[in-house]
């Protein structure tokens, strides 16, 4: 498994990726995995409104990492919701985030696999 | 150039309303005619605002169902959805077919219909606007806002209670608003004790789920004074996009779409933010407006927090912002909400306001979608 953020030729670096880099419209031709890296929470949330499929309550984050001089953020669940901005966070794997038979979105049209953010000690 | 004139306006009761979506679509339109004199079948385009007809309610081809109820067969005819903002993408549209001369006489009407599901399924419908590594997390909009109004409260040092101030205010306002969903005031102790729906935002940040339409009515402006002589002119209007996926702002706490879009509004009015009278901005959550003032240019940023706590927003301030109730106590059908702002903004500037009514000659209506991915901004002002 890896945690793939992407680069252009010019540095940048998104997550996700996207056709072209939405700072310089160059292609994205690299990757850069974040599994191993630690990051930083800019903010968060518990939900307590989940919709179908998704656990309740659900602790949601907003994740900061640097990348070789430049930085990128992801959004992703929580391990749990007992975390206070600022505090340094690492990808942790997880096989279904949501239950992909019950909401809205076809099943087949995307993934429901990624990372969720667990706080770490420095 | 010839401007373009507001001739009629109607909004429904929103609320939990037994009609569907074409009902609703035809008792505002119908009300909108009635508003200006006009029959349907002088419409030369017929457009309607909806997010998602098909998702809730299974029921698509609504503006061609809508000109065949009201009479208006021979109409082109044209759905504009951009979810939240999808009246505020109709009047821009409806503003188009007029100013390049497509259209001489032009109906915009907004609707949704939502209240038959549960808060759940409806929320879901609604985040499927967000992109598949946000939807897989079960990322819905009131998470973005507990998310940006965390951030925001922390970056600013603004107090929590700010936020309740807004909802405070926007309730009072909607008193007086006989179509509101709530006509309830709350005070600020109500609104910090609800239950948390997306940590640090409560029950009472939120605007409701809501049934409704509302409608307005366009021509040149140079023909407007044979319609009527209530009429009010689009003098400013922009449209623009922020990311799609919202982590990647590198801002959280500024909507760019806002930025954007008023600044293209601003620049065709010749006006800027201190020429604005009064203004509906987009409160489907608490911090939404507060985020709308500083973007909109009304105040520097991270000092919007304190404009409802201190009155400068009320009804009586000197910026009345949502004097309709705005979404939170208003309510907020979808595809209606953008129609349902300029319908406020139109009886404001006209002089039509009843309880409302506050002095101004120049309003200004904010629409924002998705979590501020695509939003309009309308200047409106009285006729000369």
């Amino acid at each position: 498994m890896s945690f793939e953020a992407f680069r252009c030729e010019n540095g940048h670096v998104t997550y996700p990726d996207h056709t072209v880099c939405p700072e310089c419209g160059a292609e994205q031709t690299d990757t850069v995995d974040l599994e191993d890296d630690t990051g930083t929470l800019v903010t968060w949330t518990t939900s307590t409104a989940t919709p179908p499929g998704v656990r309740e309550p659900n602790h949601l984050g907003i994740v900061e990492f640097d990348v070789e001089g430049a930085t990128v953020r992801a959004l992703g669940q929580l391990t749990t919701g007992d975390v206070e901005s600022g505090a340094r966070m690492t990808p942790v794997y997880c096989d279904e985030l949501r239950d992909p038979e019950t909401g809205i979105r076809e099943k087949e049209s995307q993934a429901w696999d990624g990372y969720r953010f667990a706080p770490v000690e420095d | 150039m010839d401007r373009v004139a507001v001739i009629g306006a109607s909004m429904t009761q929103f609320g939990q309303r037994d009609a569907w979506v074409r009902e609703l679509l035809a008792e505002a339109g119908e009300a909108c005619l009635d508003d200006a004199g006009v029959a349907a079948d002088e419409l030369d385009h017929l457009y309607v605002s909806n997010m998602a007809s098909g998702e809730f309610e299974g029921q698509t081809g609504i503006p061609n169902a809508l000109a065949h109820d009201l009479g208006a067969i021979g109409a082109y005819t044209q759905r504009v959805d951009q979810t939240s903002a999808s009246g505020g993408a109709g009047v821009y549209a409806a503003w188009q077919s007029v100013a390049s001369g497509a259209s001489d006489l032009t109906m915009l009407v907004g609707g949704e219909k939502m209240t038959h599901r549960t808060t759940s399924e409806a929320t879901d419908v609604i985040a499927s606007l967000t992109h598949p590594v946000e939807y897989k997390h079960g990322v819905t909009l009131p998470s973005f806002a507990g998310m940006t109004a965390r951030h925001y409260l922390e970056t600013y040092d603004a107090p929590r209670e700010s936020l309740a101030s807004v909802a405070v205010k926007n309730h009072k306002n909607g008193v007086d608003n006989p179509h509101a969903q709530f006509r309830k005031e709350v005070d600020r102790a109500t609104v910090l004790e609800s239950p948390i729906v997306a940590d640090p935002l409560r029950l009472y940040d939120f605007c409701p789920i809501t049934d409704g339409s509302a409608a307005l009515l366009f021509c040149p402006e140079s023909v407007a004074a044979e319609y009527t002589d209530d009429y009010s002119v689009v003098s400013g209007i922009g449209g623009a996009t922020d990311t799609h996926v919202v982590h990647e702002r590198d801002d959280p706490t500024v909507m760019g779409g806002v930025v954007d879009s008023a600044a293209d509004a601003y620049e065709m009015a010749e006006m800027g933010p201190e020429d604005v009278d009064v203004a509906e901005l987009h409160d489907m959550f608490t911090i939404l407006e507060v985020l709308q003032l500083e973007d909109l240019g009304f105040f520097e940023k991270g000092e919007g927090w304190t404009a409802a706590a201190e009155g400068v927003t009320a009804r009586d301030g000197d910026l009345p912002i949502n004097t309709s109730g705005g979404l939170k106590s208003k309510g907020h059908p979808l595809g209606a909400s953008g129609v349902a702002q300029v319908y406020e903004i139109h009886r404001q500037v006209t002089g039509d306001a009843g309880d409302r009514q506050v002095a101004a000659d120049v309003g200004l209506a904010c629409n924002v979608g998705g979590f501020g991915n695509c939003v309009t901004t309308t200047v409106v002002e009285a006729a000369e």
